[in-house]
């Protein structure tokens, strides 16, 4: 099955997410950032969705997963490159994504995971 | 007048990838703006997955109208699936079946023009969206 590849960069996991995704694509990207997350003992999450042209409730609700499971394993989850459509359309969906650690773009969200470390 | 614009079916994860991106199209060829495009592809999106989630499969209708000078899009989701019991209480914010964030429907019926919902327990259900340019 197609994967969303993770990178390892020091401490932290970088994800860009470059396809539309299936559901079963978005559940793997979970398990796959979890597993990785544990095994290399990473202390931040930057995901990158400057690609993507709609984030619905269920891909929402992944970002929303992965940031908690993060954070219970010790690792700080940034949300980066968001487009200002997919902002716009996401929020009167009733999706605000409370708790999620935002930042414009990569660079700003790797400032932002540094300075929390 | 409309014209009708085929119909693609709701079998699997990946019709619904299949039908977000010939809404994307369409929105594009009729001149949307990107956040009305992504209005309605989003709305696309969400109706997709609850037609093959919870209605076992279903189909989606597109169609073309162009009424009085404004031109817009339709999109009928239908599946024969067991239906909403109570129809008012599932368009609430902050319902939901078990999965989602109970957004699904009245976040759907935000971002579109007009919303429809005709469901009946045992007789499927049927959501029509229409968004105009």
């Amino acid at each position: 099955m197609e994967r969303i590849p993770i990178l390892r960069m020091g401490e932290f996991l970088l994800v860009t997410i470059q396809v539309d995704m299936h559901d079963q694509m978005a559940l793997q990207l979970q398990d796959d950032l979890t597993t990785a997350i544990s095994r290399f003992g990473s202390k931040g999450v930057l995901i990158d969705i400057s690609s993507l042209e709609m984030v619905d409730s269920f891909i929402g609700r992944m970002i929303s997963d992965i940031s908690g499971m993060g954070r219970i394993l010790d690792a700080a989850t940034v949300l980066v490159g968001m487009r200002p459509a997919v902002a716009i359309t996401l929020v009167e969906l009733g999706l605000s994504l409370p708790g999620i650690a935002t930042a414009l773009n990569v660079e700003r969200g790797m400032a932002l995971l540094r300075r929390n470390v | 007048m409309s014209a009708g614009f085929g119909e693609v079916p709701l079998k699997s994860e990946r019709d619904i990838v299949l039908a977000r991106q010939l809404v994307r199209r369409l929105t594009q060829e009729l001149g949307f703006s990107l956040v009305d495009q992504t209005k309605m592809v989003t709305a696309a999106s969400e109706l997709a997955r609850n037609a093959y989630v919870y209605g076992g499969g279903g189909a989606m209708r597109c169609q073309l109208r162009d009424e009085n000078g404004r031109t817009g899009l339709t999109l009928v989701f239908s599946d024969e699936g067991p239906g909403i019991e109570n129809v008012e209480m599932a368009m609430t914010d902050g319902w939901s079946s078990g999965t989602g964030l109970g957004m699904g429907l009245s976040g759907t019926r935000r971002l579109v023009n007009q919303f429809e919902i005709d469901s009946r327990p045992g007789a499927g259900t049927r959501v029509t969206i229409t968004r105009w340019k």
